[in-house]
């Protein structure tokens, strides 16, 4: 028994030794830009000035309307892109399972498509469609949602496919549909609350990568919070390194908080990771 | 189904609009002028560049983050580092570009923390320039963001080991050299080389770190398409940068093939 305990003691330095080591390496250019935002006038002394303006809405909005405005596209963005992505793709993929099965391939591909096109791809093709969106729309900031939810459409699909392979789509519906309910309320009232976890790790991840997209928005000549900061950054580094900071905090607390979310509370995750489904043996 | 109408118009034409507009010259006839426009030496350096800093990042940073994601795994599952070094790696990963390089930018200037205690025990940073080069600083940066994206691909790999499989090892008479060396290491194999490319697409196809750190300069493929966008300097440049997406499309289409070859052997003794 002493053999299995050195090891699990061994094991435990390990893991704290690697983990400080890395964790330094992450933290240092982290307190780096902490710091370089106390730094007082010329680099002497220390003030916290940089983050009373930011902290001060009504002045930032006044002497930075470039961030302000950066900062509620972003966010607008950060609401409408999940959206049209959850609209697009969960009926879509609940009536393949159900009706179509042999386009899934089909939609697997062209939801993975984008892994193989990079951003900066999109703009050079997106130019001329976005010649017509804003021709017939209008040339709002807004409308870059709609290239952003072929970014997300990855990462959207393969949770979404996540979620939906865990429950069983085709009885829960029919269930659902001989006691004589329409396609909406299914899809409504038994699919999404089932597919809740998976409908929301799609959409955090879409948060994420609509509040750090810089590429689009910057070719497009749009500003988002990212190309607010960026242009920001040439003028007031401060100000905007204090952005940046803020920003990346923010989206730390609020995956540190999702990671509590959906998971049932440990005794209970720990026994279902014991039942969790063998492969099962086909017995003829 | 909407769904296909929307992707025809914002994912298919796009790609069409690219590979097709990568064979007009700038009255739409066919030409390959374009293509052949791809080997002047400026556009082969910046491919070269690309290719070398993705092949490094992602090497550099599969090795370490493949580390940092066993050591992760033995830890409590569900446990606050777990989920600590999860949710700060998928900041760190996803959440990145501008704000990253702001952040070594920020360390590395004149005053910054980093110059300031590398100074102290007597390391000069050389005034900081290195930073904005391609080879050093960028490398350095973007291992910024491959490491963790490493933790988040390669964990579900490394936390399907059995315990079981190492006490086996252990029966049999076998080291923790042997457990390695013959049981974890070529099951892990598959997904490592898997991770490993996709860290590579995933550097090629940055764009905003780069760019945030190097406004001017152009020394990798994505800033050149981008510059090709932006500055209109002479008619039918921009196909040519048409041409230079579609390199990069070829590039990655083929790495990604390779990933998906080998996501589907690494999942042979992953459970479902």
């Amino acid at each position: 028994m002493s053999g299995r305990s050195t090891f699990r003691r061994r094991q435990r330095v390990f893991r704290w030794v690697t983990l400080t080591l890395l964790l330094a390496f992450f933290g240092l250019p982290l307190l780096g830009m902490l710091e370089f935002t106390l730094q007082g006038p010329g680099g002497n002394g220390r003030t916290l000035d940089t983050w009373r303006t930011l902290a001060d809405v009504s002045q930032i909005s006044l002497e930075y309307p470039a961030l302000k405005e950066g900062f509620l596209a972003s966010v607008g963005l950060a609401v409408v892109t999940p959206l049209i992505m959850l609209v697009l793709l969960v009926p879509t993929m609940t009536w393949v399972r159900l009706r179509l099965p042999g386009l899934s391939r089909t939609v697997e591909f062209v939801c993975l498509l984008p892994l193989t096109v990079p951003a900066i791809v999109l703009v050079v093709g997106l130019t001329p469609v976005y010649a017509w969106v804003y021709y017939l729309v209008g040339s709002s900031t807004m409308w870059l949602a709609l290239a952003y939810v072929v970014l997300v459409l990855p990462y959207a699909y393969r949770s979404l496919d996540a979620g939906l392979r865990a429950i069983d789509v085709r009885t829960l519906s029919e269930a659902a549909r001989s006691l004589g309910a329409s396609w909406f309320t299914v899809m409504w009232r038994v699919v999404l609350p089932n597919l809740r976890t998976a409908v929301l790790s799609a959409s955090f991840l879409s948060v994420a990568l609509v509040l750090g997209e810089f590429t689009i928005a910057s070719l497009f000549s749009k500003k988002n919070l990212q190309v607010a900061m960026y242009e920001l950054g040439k003028s007031d580094a401060k100000i905007s390194v204090a952005v940046g900071l803020a920003a990346l905090v923010f989206g730390f607390v609020v995956l540190f908080a999702m990671s509590f979310v959906g998971t049932r509370p440990a005794g209970a995750g720990r026994i279902a990771r014991l039942r969790r489904p063998r492969p099962a043996k086909e017995t003829p | 189904m909407p769904f296909f109408a929307y992707t025809t118009v914002f994912l298919l034409i796009p790609t069409l609009v690219v590979v097709i507009g990568a064979f007009l010259d700038a009255d739409n006839r066919p030409t390959l002028g374009n293509v052949s426009a791809l080997t002047q030496p400026a556009v082969v350096r910046g491919l070269v560049q690309s290719v070398v800093l993705s092949a490094v990042t992602a090497l550099g940073g599969a090795v370490i983050g493949g580390v940092l994601a066993y050591a992760v795994s033995t830890a409590r599952p569900g446990s606050v580092t777990q989920r600590f070094f999860t949710s700060l790696c998928g900041v760190l990963a996803q959440f990145g570009g501008v704000a990253l390089a702001f952040a070594f930018i920020a360390s590395f200037s004149a005053q910054g923390l980093l110059s300031v205690l590398l100074s102290k025990v007597g390391m000069s940073t050389g005034g900081g320039l290195w930073l904005y080069e391609w080879d050093r600083g960028l490398m350095l940066v973007y291992l910024y963001f491959q490491i963790p994206l490493m933790l988040i691909v390669f964990l579900p790999a490394v936390e399907g080991l059995r315990p079981q499989w190492r006490e086996a090892t252990e029966t049999l008479g076998g080291t923790t050299w042997t457990y390695w060396r013959r049981v974890a290491g070529p099951i892990l194999l598959p997904s490592f080389v898997g991770a490993t490319l996709l860290l590579f697409t995933n550097a090629f196809s940055a764009y905003s770190t780069a760019k945030a750190l190097v406004p001017q300069a152009n020394p990798l493929l994505p800033l050149q398409i981008g510059s090709s966008l932006s500055s209109e300097v002479i008619l039918g440049q921009e196909n040519i940068g048409k041409a230079m997406a579609l390199e990069m499309v070829v590039v990655v289409a083929v790495v990604m093939a390779l990933y998906a070859w080998l996501d589907k052997r690494a999942g042979r003794w992953m459970t479902r």
